[in-house]
């Protein structure tokens, strides 16, 4: 009984449509092949065969109910853990390890606290054998891009969340990575200024060639912010759907309220909150002190 | 109520001014205690100090005895009819008065020692302390990055912490006679008792320590290519080396508590020596003496390595409040 017809979320408008044409046409980023991932035996598989490519700059989600392995794939993909079966190629060749190919933001606060804001943002180029002054010259660079200039030698425990997960954004991009990989990375931050991290984060990414891979629990970051969002359901995680967002490009706040954006967003709530009875919210009888109280 | 709700908080801070008076009493009071002991004669003073022996044959003056004693040999005098002792009530010889202490503290540092030869009290501590220093020193230099070590790699902790768990079990001062043998009656055997004590639990402190870098940061440097020696030199050691110092802080106070042992093994030296002595010639003050400034060189040392700490690790310290 809504109050508005909401469209199918899988009708394109034509712009949308040429755009998702072009995308596809681009070489392939990423490709995750039939990927299983066991931590305890006992409860079964985490990930269970789990397939999925993503092109070149393209923006994708990852999103699912809590604890649906979207942080194990995002950490499989970086290499941070050993895959069981299936595998994992990032532009042709196998991931096994960590690499600078792909830069990674975490929800925790991951800034080395004993280091400035420029030898954090530095931190990845030294290790790719640059001297000191022309890493140093590179990272004013990227602090610039994330507009924390005035912050260049503060310390961790000076800056605010936002601010330090902007100099987490840095430094990951500093090395040029082919992707960026992001885990939760806004989770830790109040409504507003999440809402100005992903707008930065839009900016950046129409700014430079690089293809994100975001997981987040938030429906409406997930809708807002990507081409194509992958749905895992729980236990085990197996893909549930991948969505393509009919929304158009450059994307602004006011679209959230717009029938496309409810549409998709009802699409994924359903997909993601089916069988969860358990976590329902119990229906009250009214009792006779609420008549009274009314 | 009201001051008890108001003294009594759960959780939360007392008030600055409530803090300093509490800061200031947690000492006055055990020196306001042992002055009222001393100080008021109704208190406590078991014992009777002769002023004049009366017909007591055995008695002398200034000798300390106990009051029953006193009383009894006074009641056999006055049936006897013979002169009564007399004394004022006193505390016994291991309980001296403040100001003694007070006074033999100055004078031990400005009077020679008895015997000529002997250490002044100010050499005897100095060798006390240099005996903990090298212990802790020598220990440090192997147990510092065996420690570090074993907190990083599973390789040196599964090689070597089944013997440190089994090896701290066992009390230092059992390798006292081992360790004269090896080392000789010198300083030697002293400051091995010190490292013996000191190195297996500083292993297992920074080793422990170490393992509890939270572990995204080691994370966060592998994606940006950083390779596992690169990380133990740029993340593990400087991420944990202000938890790593506080750590040496306590264990350096633990070294302390092996320097008695360590100083009567082979040749009794330092502050311990001093301390044995003094009893011995029944100069009980001085006594306390050595005890306090064992107390105050403790406290100010500690007191300097955590503004010390504080100085070196700004950054981190403003992040952990």
């Amino acid at each position: 009984m809504s109050l508005i017809t909401l469209p199918n979320y899988k009708e394109q408008s034509p712009d949308v449509k040429e755009r998702f044409d072009r995308l596809k046409k681009r070489s392939v980023k990423m490709t995750v092949n039939e990927l299983y991932k066991t931590f305890d035996t006992k409860k079964g598989p985490i990930l269970k065969n789990v397939s999925f490519s993503t092109y070149k700059r393209e923006f994708t989600s990852v999103i699912g109910p809590s604890g649906c392995g979207k942080s194990t794939l995002i950490r499989l993909v970086a290499g941070l853990e050993s895959i069981d079966s299936g595998s994992i190629n990032v532009s042709g060749t196998e991931v096994k390890k960590p690499g600078i190919e792909r830069g990674m933001v975490f929800q925790e606060y991951t800034l080395f606290p004993w280091l400035t804001v420029t030898e954090n943002v530095m931190y990845g180029l030294l290790r790719q054998n640059r001297s000191k002054a022309e890493a140093k010259k590179e990272a004013l660079k990227w602090i610039n891009l994330v507009g924390l200039d005035n912050y260049q030698d503060a310390y961790p425990s000076q800056l605010s969340g936002g601010m330090k997960q902007r100099v987490a954004i840095a430094r990951s991009l500093a090395t040029q990575p082919e992707m960026l990989l992001m885990d939760e990375p806004f989770g830790a931050l109040d409504a507003q200024t999440r809402a100005r991290m992903q707008a930065y984060l839009l900016q950046i990414w129409r700014n430079i060639d690089i293809s994100i891979m975001f997981v987040t629990h938030d429906l409406d970051e997930a809708v807002y912010l990507s081409d194509r969002i992958i749905v895992l359901k729980g236990n085990p995680g197996e893909i549930a759907e991948i969505i393509e967002v009919p929304i158009s490009r450059p994307r602004s706040p006011e679209q959230f309220l717009t029938p496309e954006f409810l549409a998709t967003k009802k699409r994924l709530e359903a997909l993601i909150h089916r069988n969860k009875e358990e976590e329902a919210v119990p229906v009250i009888p009214t009792t006779d002190l609420v008549n009274e109280i009314m | 109520m009201k001051v008890f709700e108001k003294l009594f908080p759960i959780r939360k801070l007392l008030d600055k001014k409530t803090r300093s008076t509490l800061f200031i009493l947690s000492f006055t009071l055990p020196i306001l205690l042992w002055c009222a002991v001393s100080y008021l004669p109704f208190l406590w003073h078991p014992m009777v100090s002769i002023t004049n022996t009366g017909d007591v044959s055995y008695f002398k003056k200034e000798m300390l005895v106990k009051r029953k004693v006193f009383e009894a040999e006074n009641k056999r005098m006055q049936t006897k009819g013979l002169q009564q002792a007399q004394g004022y009530r006193s505390n016994p010889i291991y309980l001296p008065q403040p100001h003694a202490v007070v006074v033999s503290l100055v004078k031990s540092f400005t009077t020679p020692p008895r015997r000529r030869g002997n250490p002044w009290l100010h050499e005897s501590l100095l060798h006390s302390i240099k005996i903990i220093l090298l212990g802790f020193l020598i220990s440090s230099i192997i147990g510092v990055p065996l420690g570090i070590l074993c907190g990083t790699y599973s390789f040196f902790n599964s090689l070597t912490a089944p013997f440190i768990e089994y090896f701290r079990y066992l009390p230092a001062p059992v390798f006292g006679a081992l360790a004269v043998a090896i080392l000789g009656i010198n300083d030697g055997p002293k400051i091995a008792i010190i490292v013996i004590g000191t190195f297996f639990q500083q292993v297992l402190v920074i080793a422990n320590t170490t393992s509890k870098l939270n572990s995204s940061l080691i994370e966060a440097a592998q994606t940006l290519g950083a390779s596992n020696l690169t990380i133990l030199k740029t993340i593990i050691i400087p991420g944990t080396l202000p938890d790593i110092y506080k750590d040496m802080r306590i264990l350096l106070g633990w070294a302390w508590t092996y320097l008695v042992v360590a100083e009567v093994i082979g040749t009794s030296t330092g502050i311990t020596w001093f301390i044995n002595q003094q009893a011995k010639y029944r100069n009980f003050e001085q006594v306390y003496a050595a005890i306090i400034i064992i107390g105050v060189i403790g406290l100010l040392s500690d007191q300097l390595l955590a503004y010390i700490g504080r100085k070196i690790f700004k950054e981190q310290a403003i992040q952990e409040i």
